[in-house]
């Protein structure tokens, strides 16, 4: 009972006491605090870690009733099932590792104290979102991730960008919330519950029912899904509500590494994951989001090889990984989708974190064209890139080979065209993972320097506090698939999850996995080998050719470079649309007509003719008598109607 | 039945406290400051006694406590009635809740007439109190008539600029539904023989008269709520309003047209109400999208937080005729949140609004810099506004929705796009107001809110987050008052709960 209260509230206890007492116990206090309890939040989630998925102790501790009307009841509750648990334990690692690093990363910072409280409430805020054992506590994680998201994106908010990419990542995502809360209104309707336990026992009966939805009919569990979708979709950054991803970089580097790679935005892989009991027999939703899940895991891949600025690159590597979890959840491999959830949050957060390294090294700077030769000066910086880098692309042995093949193979194991459309774009998208990777790692530590002689004689390698969490993650990246993968996705995967994942009857893409032919299974890492020895050549030793490339496919290099358009996109038909029907209805709807044709309308008739408002002082009491007047009319019209009926 | 008068003790308590300002003597500087005391004490004194009132109440009844009658005009079958029910018995609290903080606000802001200004407050109150309490529709009348006077004398003579404009706005507009709405209490009386409401809310008018009756009470409600189209005069009178103004005509007098429409239209005229529920749904809708534009683009801020006012209460109205558990039970939550939100964001403009005299949002900018008290303090009214969970805002809106799914989907999904336009209008004003390096040179000189300004804001902080975290303590005692308004407007209208096709009807968990 306790352990769950512990490692769940002790991050929002350190925010507390760094955001309410940060004056009076100083950056230092702050910082002390919200890492002594993060420390505490993560040695109890290991401990539910063995206890949970080893010793297959489920367990859901119910705190308070929440909201309770009607038929509506939901809780507040710490739910620890084997996902749960395996979610907390990601969180609280990765997170203390952010908290300690950012000691050192945010160490010349004002509001260091600000900072540390908004990552340990985040923190919070994730965990009762993997925790909820209703979708309404689900939604109000899910907010709440999004809120500190918000803050910690705008958290220099002396920065007019800074502050603009906190809003468009807060509205974008509540365009997601809108299909996400659409979708926990349909599920109300249709199983009069919003508990996980109730709606999962019940999912199978529900599966030929029918909702009215906007004057169709739709089958009641698609239409759940496909809206719950929309919510995923927004948080975790796919293709159509992505764009806020990229420039959610604004934000200290700490905050990328911990909440636009590793936690936050794997929130709409964990909700699918979560309702999969429902999701089983949403087929063509599934069939979409595997669709999907390729499209972004493809797209974000060609944005990135063309991206200079490093962070950016790893933004859209991030975007990339999450289209690969999301094409496993569509064709029903949960467990490999979890698991690449589970290797990608230490080697992304890794990478994230090393590449904050480097910039903290080159006192701010994030182009990669005004870097280059800096591995001698920052070695163990360079080395972990090294493994972060060989995680991502799947080389074997390394954590990323073990989940992300597994993907690929499930998605060619599935029967239909969605799935194959899925494999090939993941494979696609392997090759360019593993280039854009190398390319970033040849520009940035490789080749001649390109900052001016006083950068260089300023780089110099990060401090312990911040080389520790990295050699933590850089751990995970090296071992976590290997030491994992048996309980993941292995033979002991039933006994792991236990009933947290369901799959249909008959449907084992996992298992099945094994069974494909040789070529398709090693296609993944052949083509990441051939990416790294694509960019070694376009980068090492062909070093003008990747600028003649872009001239010569000048178009397409443009779509690329530009992100294929979306954000241009977005603001001629979203925002500004928004703004110039506000003050058509403010100026011509409230001010014209409305205002015309009723109260001044009346003024200007009854004052004869007075044109400013300032002539209504000396004539308002014929207009009230005027209104006097007319009410009488209307009060014998209207009696007189009422009396003859 | 011989009971301890107390809502007419609490009602009339303010009233007493203005007779006691009105006889002081003295200099000038005196009156004032004892004229600040005597308010803020009778203010507290009826907060207490609502308060103990409160503690009485027994939150399973579905029926009226307290109640008190007497006779007032004789041969006519009009009293003098009072009552609560789990409905009105908060719109009571939020009045004595605000009325203190409004006296609060006022007390370095208001240095002209003072006497004056305290007792337009004290008369407001009790007005106020009287309208929830009253249980005769003609007693209902003369308060709900009766609060527009202080509040008028509050906007036309210590507003801004164009006060006289918008407290003539604001007149002419709500004296249309005035007239209508008194008209059709005397048909009801005609036609019944009875203003008293709890007999009227079981005895049945006939449907063609319903629907004549219905809008005639629509003409009044609609523009006290305000619905679109009669919303304009919101934003001037809050324009011009002083700070205290705004908070109780946005914390208290906006809810005096859901609470119509709670109190009197659906009990009375349950067929008529469902007949025109496609009007008001979709006056709503137009409502909540529409203002939220406008919103975006306000450039006064206290206008943007008028604009966002109108847009909430459309989901109030959404709520209320949708006619579910959820959905009105939500639209009650929506009232009393935006009452305690919306007065907040109120007093934050006029934290700033002391400091710097200008509501223009251009004005200020980087306030994080010099204010972060402040910055924190508006940066949670902001979010409560937005709706984001664990604070009131969220809880009301989304029982609306969810109670609003299965009356009309086009509904639901119109109105919640407005939680998305919400977040934008109120995300961009923050950013323009506290974000930001500071760019005027008397913004720097702004000091961080004083001791007394945080008082006033404690309550209402606290309140947000009580009722965002632990809603029950709100909606367990409206429920039994909300499911027989539900229960008798079912049956009017012969409404069984209908399931999805394809499945028999779940059990209730």
């Amino acid at each position: 009972m306790q352990l769950e209260t512990v490692a769940v509230f002790a991050p929002l206890l350190g925010a507390a006491i760094a955001g309410l007492f940060g004056k009076k116990i100083g950056d230092k206090g702050a910082n002390f605090a919200t890492c002594t309890l993060m420390l505490v939040s993560a040695g109890c989630a290991v401990a539910l870690f063995r206890d949970v998925l080893f010793l297959h102790h489920p367990h859901t501790a119910t705190l308070l009733t929440w909201i309770s009307s009607g038929a509506l009841k939901v809780d507040w509750a710490l739910r620890f099932d084997q996902l749960a648990t395996v979610m907390v334990t990601v969180v609280t690692v990765v997170s203390c590792c952010v908290h300690f690093y950012s000691i050192g990363y945010m160490a010349h910072d004002k509001a260091r104290a600000r900072f540390t409280a908004y990552l340990s409430l985040f923190t919070f805020a994730m965990l009762m979102l993997v925790t909820a054992d209703n979708l309404v506590q689900l939604f109000f994680g899910w907010e709440g991730v999004g809120l500190m998201s918000y803050l910690l994106i705008g958290f220099w908010n002396g920065k007019e960008s800074a502050n603009n990419a906190a809003i468009k990542a807060f509205v974008m995502n509540r365009i997601g919330d809108f299909g996400l809360a659409l979708g926990l209104m349909a599920t109300f309707f249709l199983f009069k519950s919003l508990n996980f336990d109730y709606i999962f026992a019940h999912a199978a009966e529900m599966k030929d029912a029918t909702i009215m939805f906007l004057g169709h009919g739709y089958g009641a569990l698609n239409l759940i899904c496909a809206l719950l979708f929309v919510g995923a979709m927004g948080k975790s950054a796919q293709l159509g509500l992505h764009t806020w991803l990229p420039d959610a970089m604004e934000g200290p580097t700490p905050v990328s590494a911990l909440i636009h790679a590793a936690t936050m935005v794997t929130a709409g892989v964990f909700m699918v994951a979560r309702m999969s009991p429902v999701y089983e027999y949403a087929v063509q939703v599934r069939m979409f989001i595997t669709v999907m899940g390729g499209l972004t895991a493809f797209v974000a891949a060609t944005i990135a090889i063309t991206q200079f600025d490093i962070k950016r690159v790893i933004a859209y590597s991030t975007m990339s990984q999450l289209g690969y979890m999301f094409f496993a959840l569509g064709v029903s491999a949960y467990s490999a989708a979890i698991f690449h959830l589970f290797t990608h949050a230490f080697f992304k957060a890794l990478l994230f974190l090393g590449s904050g390294s480097v910039i903290h090294a080159m006192g701010g700077e994030q182009d990669m064209r005004k870097m280059g030769g800096l591995y001698k000066k920052i070695p163990q910086t360079y080395v972990l890139m090294w493994i972060g880098s060989l995680a991502l692309a799947g080389i074997p042995l390394f954590a990323g080979y073990y989940s992300k093949d597994l993907i690929l193979e499930a998605d060619f194991a599935k029967v239909g065209d969605a799935a194959r459309f899925a494999y090939w774009l993941g494979v696609a998208a392997a090759f360019m993972t593993a280039f854009y990777s190398w390319r970033m790692i040849f520009m940035t530590f490789h080749g001649k320097p390109r900052a001016d002689k006083h950068t260089m004689d300023h780089v110099h390698e990060s401090p312990p506090v911040m080389l520790v969490p990295l050699y933590v993650l850089g751990a995970g990246a090296m071992f976590g698939g290997w030491a994992f993968h048996r309980f993941f996705v292995g033979d002991a995967r039933q006994a792991f999850w236990g009933k947290s994942l369901f799959v249909l009857k008959g449907d084992h893409t996992v298992a099945m996995a094994e069974n494909i032919p040789a070529w398709a299974a090693h296609a993944p890492v052949a083509v990441g080998v051939i990416g790294i020895l694509v960019a070694f050549w376009l980068y090492m030793k062909a070093t003008k050719l990747p600028a003649k490339i872009a001239k010569a496919f000048k178009p397409l290099h443009s779509l690329l470079f530009n992100k294929w358009y979306f954000d241009e996109i977005y603001h001629a038909l979203g925002v500004v649309p928004a703004f110039i029907i506000g003050r058509a209805l403010w100026k011509t709807g409230d001010g014209k007509i409305i205002d015309g044709l009723g109260p001044d309308g009346v003024a200007k008739a009854v004052a004869g003719g007075a044109r400013k408002a300032s002539k209504i002082e000396t004539g308002y009491i014929y207009h009230y008598a005027f209104a006097m007047l007319a009410g009488v009319v209307a009060f014998i019209t209207a009696y007189i109607f009422c009396v003859q009926n | 039945m011989i009971t301890f008068p107390i809502l007419s003790l609490m009602t009339f308590l303010p009233l007493l406290g203005a007779l006691l300002i009105f006889c002081l003597r003295g200099d000038e500087k005196s009156v004032a400051g004892n004229a600040r005391i005597i308010a803020l004490l009778t203010s507290l004194v009826t907060f207490g006694v609502s308060i103990f009132m409160y503690a009485g109440f027994d939150p399973h009844a579905a029926g009226f406590q307290f109640v008190e009658k007497y006779r007032w005009l004789t041969g006519f079958d009009i009293h003098y009635k009072m009552g609560v029910d789990g409905i009105s018995v908060f719109f009571i609290l939020l009045s004595t809740l605000l009325t203190p903080i409004c006296v609060l606000a006022s007390w370095k802001s208001i240095q002209s007439r003072v006497r004056e200004y305290m007792m337009a407050f004290m008369l407001l109150e009790t007005t106020m109190l009287g309208m929830f309490a009253a249980l005769d529709l003609v007693l209902f009348y003369v308060f709900f008539e009766a609060v527009l006077i202080p509040m008028y004398c509050i906007i036309g003579v210590w507003g801004g600029k164009n006060r006289v404009y918008a407290a003539f706005k604001f007149f002419l507009y709500t004296l249309l539904g005035s007239v209508l709405l008194l008209i059709a209490i005397l048909a009801i009386y005609h036609q019944t023989g009875t203003t008293d409401i709890p007999t009227l809310m079981a005895s049945s008018i006939p449907s063609g008269m319903q629907k004549w009756l219905f809008l005639a009470f629509l003409a009044s409600f609609a523009v006290k709520v305000p619905m679109w189209p009669v919303h304009t005069w919101l934003p001037d009178a809050h324009v011009e309003a002083p700070t205290a103004g705004s908070v109780i005509l946005a914390g208290v007098l906006l809810k005096m047209g859901g609470y119509g429409f709670l109190r009197l239209s659906l009990p009375i005229l349950p067929e008529a109400s469902h007949y025109f529920m496609p009007l008001i749904f979709g006056l709503s809708v137009i409502a909540v999208i529409y203002t939220s534009l406008v919103a975006l683009v306000q450039e006064d801020m206290k206008k943007l937080i008028a604009y966002s006012s109108i847009a909430h209460m459309g989901f109030v109205t959404i709520g209320i005729f949708a006619m579910t558990t959820q959905a009105v039970q939500g639209a009650m939550f929506v009232m009393l949140s935006h009452g305690i939100v919306s007065a907040a964001l109120f007093l934050c403009v006029g934290v700033v609004y002391d400091r710097l005299h200008t509501r223009e949002i251009a004005r200020y900018g980087g306030l994080v810099n010099n204010m972060p008290v402040y910055a924190a303090i508006f940066m949670i009214f902001m979010l409560a506004s937005v709706g984001l969970p664990a604070t009131s805002g969220f809880v009301g809106e989304f029982l609306v929705l969810v109670g609003t799914f299965k009356v009309s989907t086009l509904t639901t999904f119109l109105a919640a796009t407005g939680v998305v336009l919400g977040a934008a209008y109120m995300l961009y004003l923050y950013k323009r107001v506290v974000f930001g390096e500071i760019v005027h040179d008397d913004v720097r000189k702004m000091t961080d809110v004083s001791a007394r300004e945080i008082a006033v804001f404690a309550p209402l902080v606290v309140l947000v987050f009580w009722m965002g975290i632990y809603p029950s303590s709100f909606t367990a005692p409206m429920a039994p008052a909300i499911e027989k308004v539900i229960t008798r407007y079912d049956s009017a209208n012969h409404i069984v709960p209908h399931a999805p096709k394809g499945v028999a009807a779940p059990e209730v968990h």
